[in-house]
């Protein structure tokens, strides 16, 4: 049952991250470094707030996670477009995306972290 | 085109699946501090996506086996919660390393991958 929502959630991961694909198209890889970026935010927020909320089912948790969240971002593509701006002599191009990937990615998680720590402290509270 | 929604959900079953699989099985078999199962499948991930770039095959087998498996095959949000772990166990060496290794040999591998693509066609 767990590999029928993990199949679910990615599948719905993989598709919205094909949906912004296509919606913003522009020459420096845009919508991946937003999808990461945003994919990491939401793993380490999702992860640690609904295992906070008391009976939320673990399992359902990782299926969220690694399928929808884990779906949703991508180290192919990543790497992929960094290799294309690299192939195009696109130094700044390709130092920019990476840097900012790598900073991007780092920081969101911790974001996600500390936002679920301060909703779930004020849900507490209440 | 509906058809290619289709085409990308269907690679991303097999490559979601074919991601908890793998980390499960590399996690059993060896258990280590060094995130070795996101790694080993960001790696390969790159190396075949390059490779399906390299040969020149049909736009929507592309949205099948790249935007859909290998796409949901290989992981962003996981690999960088892992080096926040490690970062919080203060593993220094492990999360420059995994950081290091992951950015440098995935964009390696994707080149690798094109070329050896490029020799098949």
């Amino acid at each position: 049952m767990y590999y029928v929502f993990l199949v679910i959630f990615g599948v719905l991961g993989a598709l919205l991250r094909y949906s912004i694909g296509l919606m913003i198209q522009t020459d420096f890889p845009l919508a991946t470094l937003l999808i990461n970026v945003a994919g990491c935010f939401l793993l380490a927020f999702l992860t640690q707030f609904l295992n906070g909320i008391p009976n939320f089912p673990k399992k359902l948790v990782s299926a969220i996670g690694t399928g929808f969240v884990g779906s949703f971002t991508t180290f192919s593509t990543f790497a992929l477009e960094s290799a294309e701006l690299l192939n195009l002599s696109d130094y700044i191009g390709a130092a920019s995306y990476i840097l900012t990937s790598l900073i991007g990615g780092l920081l969101a998680c911790v974001l996600g972290y500390r936002s679920s720590e301060i909703l779930l402290a004020t849900g507490k509270g209440n | 085109m509906p058809i290619n929604f289709i085409m990308v959900a269907v690679g991303a079953a097999f490559g979601v699946l074919a991601r908890a699989l793998t980390t499960n099985w590399i996690k059993r078999k060896w258990n280590s501090t060094f995130p070795l199962a996101t790694f080993i499948i960001n790696m390969a991930g790159s190396l075949l996506l390059g490779f399906l770039t390299g040969l020149t095959i049909d736009n929507q087998l592309l949205l099948v086996l790249g935007t859909g498996f290998m796409g949901s095959f290989t992981t962003f949000s996981t690999f960088n919660v892992e080096n926040i772990e490690l970062l919080q166990q203060k593993k220094y060496l492990h999360l420059i390393s995994y950081l290091g290794t992951s950015y440098v040999f995935g964009i390696v591998a994707v080149f690798i991958g094109v070329a050896a693509g490029d020799a098949v066609t």
